[in-house]
């Protein structure tokens, strides 16, 4: 694993200390964005393709200030040009075809897609994002990018063998297309693997997908795997073996139950430590997130602990979303401080653990 | 010579039009969803629908009918979802799926409720012969349940059986068949004792109706590449059930094999069409699956043998799952080598 890490450090930041803050990726859409992505259907609008790139780019340079405006290190644009997370890629891959509606929950649907021919790289999934959000941000952008294994996951497979092999070729994919952004200037990549949640036992597979996935990815471009609402004590210590610098968890939901499972054995990657809930819609204080932060301490030093939501806040009411953020990146800042003070006395952030 | 019988195990997708015209009436959010008092403009639309889906049976000519369950927003917790001792709390997963229900919290004695035999009422007046009622099985449906009133897992398992047998007993009496679906056997095997009780809760339900009854389970067993767990199907062979269902898509060596070891029931269902992948069979396919069923489980000799789609149905899109109907229907009865 690279020290990767100190290249997102702000010049002005105020501590010796660095907990990167960051978030997960989805925003809540703006709803005349959320407009705009029907309107673009109705053959009887007058509403082209043109204004609705142009709808999209609004959107992505609001959400991506929105994003710096609450202190964030590192900022994502919220996802606006995404509908949902396996829609999106799906669109752009051949081999792809979409039937209809799936239920999900009550009324609640998703698009499911079918794979019924070879998955092949077609048109480019998110190096115009990338460069489009590096240009509007002054701060460092992260990518997310859903994993091979939940696009095969959720996703009707009539192509390949199993799930494994669909989820392999589309992992040679992604390592394509994560090329292309670090071509283009991307630092930090996040893979996000929800499906791994619900199907523990693949946690194998996923490792393999991964091994692909940074074939060839310079050490200096930061590489995140995201999982959330699982049974982690099933899938840990397993993926201490992913060839990633940072796994991402949501951990704030289960009000910590689960930080234990990940102080043995030793956690080897950086964290990046859920501190806000990110279903529940009442704001988080920052003495609240000041000891969600102090969790992350239990089970890495400060060096190795990032900031982040439970998960993608596209839920949430924009100004809720916001507020959650600015309080969760002065909560970091405040423990920065303490940590340079010496006053943080907390498992692997103690001053003296060092020297144990 | 066995009798092929060709049918579904229930739970079906709502057609394009309801889903929009539902998630307007009843929004987004599980405050929404059916409470079994639902007002007559979203009564009218299931009615509508259920209609459709009678009408797609029988145009794809299968030989048993389901009511659709359309209404069934908590899939297989429905029944317990809408009964007046329960509340339903936060959305909990269903299974490993990428699937959510309302976790049905029991606060009170599960008394008589009707709902189901209300909605086959519905369903007979518009079919004729074939009718089918589809129910979870106790031992699956007090696993998908929270328990807050009984206390005891078995008094609880019980309690549901006698539930799920007072709802039996007051379907019509066009119902010719009942599907008990039980992928919690499976998905979460019950332990010594527990299969007992669960293949008892079984026998209860059973008792209650005329209609055959067919235990269907279905999906791998949890955690490997395995069918049924071989205790618990020598358990659920005790019930007085006609036939038990077999997930032959999932996993069709393990299930042949506990066939040929235990042996079965008088009848048996196959579950020879994939209810979770829009790759569509072909009637030959299906028949092909059946042949090779019959011809792995030697020592066997059937009366009836229903050719099923091995899962519920909800989770195609709706224009795959009425071609799958059409598939299954157009299986050449008589041709088939069984």
């Amino acid at each position: 694993m690279s020290d990767n890490r100190e290249q997102f450090r702000p010049e002005d930041h105020p501590n010796d200390h660095f907990l990167l803050t960051t978030v997960v990726g989805s925003y809540k859409k703006p709803k005349w964005l959320d407009r705009a992505f029907d309107l673009v259907e109705d053959e009887d609008a007058n509403f082209g393709e043109a204004e609705f790139e142009e709808a999209k780019d609004d959107a992505s340079r609001l959400i991506t200030e929105e994003h710096e405006r609450s202190g964030l290190d590192v900022v994502v644009d919220g996802e606006m040009r995404r509908k949902e997370m396996v829609e999106y890629f799906a669109h752009r891959i051949e081999g792809y075809e979409f039937n209809g509606r799936v239920k999900v929950w009550g009324h609640n649907y998703f698009d499911k897609p079918s794979v019924v021919d070879d998955v092949e790289y077609g048109e480019q999934w998110l190096v115009e994002e990338f460069e489009f959000t590096d240009e509007v941000a002054s701060r460092p952008v992260k990518v997310p990018i859903t994993g091979p294994y939940t696009l095969a996951s959720w996703t009707f497979n009539e192509a390949y063998e199993d799930d494994a092999e669909l989820a392999y070729a589309l992992a040679d994919l992604v390592n394509a297309e994560i090329e292309q952004l670090v071509e283009a200037g991307a630092r930090y990549i996040q893979i996000d693997e929800p499906a791994l949640a619900t199907t523990p036992d693949d946690h194998a597979i996923v490792g393999e997908c991964l091994e692909r996935i940074v074939e060839d990815i310079p050490d200096d471009v930061r590489i995140g795997v995201h999982v959330c609402y699982g049974d982690y004590s099933r899938i840990y210590p397993e993926i201490l073996d992913y060839p990633v610098d940072e796994i991402d968890l949501e951990l704030t939901n289960g009000d910590y139950e689960q930080i234990d499972v990940f102080t043995e054995p030793e956690f080897t990657h950086d964290l990046a430590l859920g501190v806000v809930d990110n279903h529940v819609a009442e704001v988080e204080s920052v003495e609240e997130i000041k000891e969600n932060i102090k969790e992350g301490f239990k089970v890495v030093p400060p060096e190795q602990l990032t900031i982040s939501p439970d998960c993608g806040l596209k839920l949430l009411p924009r100004e809720v979303a916001y507020r959650k953020m600015e309080n969760m990146v002065q909560a970091a800042r405040e423990i920065e401080a303490e940590l340079d003070a010496g006053e943080i006395d907390v498992g692997r952030a103690a001053p003296a653990s060092a020297d144990d | 010579m066995a009798q092929l019988v060709t049918t579904t195990p229930g739970l079906y997708p709502l057609p394009e039009w309801a889903k929009d015209e539902l998630s307007d009436l009843k929004g987004h959010q599980k405050e929404g969803l059916i409470s079994g008092d639902e007002g007559e403009d979203v009564v009218a639309v299931y009615e509508d629908a259920r209609g459709e889906a009678i009408d797609d049976q029988l145009t794809a000519e299968l030989d048993r009918v389901v009511e659709g369950q359309l209404r069934w927003d908590d899939m297989l917790a429905h029944p317990l979802a809408v009964h007046d001792s329960v509340s339903t709390a936060g959305i909990v997963r269903y299974y490993d799926n990428n699937n959510f229900y309302r976790d049905p919290v029991v606060r009170g004695d599960l008394d008589f409720s009707g709902d189901v035999a209300d909605e086959l009422d519905a369903a007979a007046e518009h079919v004729d012969e074939g009718l089918q009622a589809v129910l979870p099985g106790p031992y699956t449906l007090a696993d998908l349940a929270t328990d807050e009133h009984y206390g005891d897992e078995s008094d609880f398992l019980a309690a549901v059986g006698d539930f799920l047998a007072g709802e039996a007993k007051a379907f019509p009496e066009e119902v010719e068949t009942l599907f008990l679906l039980e992928p919690s056997l499976l998905e979460n095997p019950p332990g010594d004792g527990e299969d007992a009780r669960a293949s008892e809760a079984i026998d209860a339900v059973a008792a209650a109706t005329d209609a055959d009854v067919v235990a269907h389970t279905y999906w791998e067993s949890h955690g490997g590449d395995e069918g049924l767990d071989e205790k618990v199907y020598a358990h659920l062979l005790d019930a007085d059930i006609d036939a038990v269902g077999f997930d032959f898509v999932a996993n069709h060596e393990d299930n042949a094999y506990v066939i040929s070891e235990y042996g079965c029931t008088d009848d048996v269902a196959l579950g020879v069409v994939d209810g979770q992948n829009t790759l569509v069979e072909t009637p030959e396919e299906i028949a092909e699956r059946v042949e090779w069923a019959l011809a792995n489980t030697p020592g066997t000799d059937f009366e009836t043998v229903y050719a099923t789609i091995d899962t519920p149905t909800f989770y195609l899109p709706s224009g795959k799952f009425e071609e799958k109907l059409s598939a299954l229907g157009a299986v050449e009865r008589e041709e088939v080598n069984i």
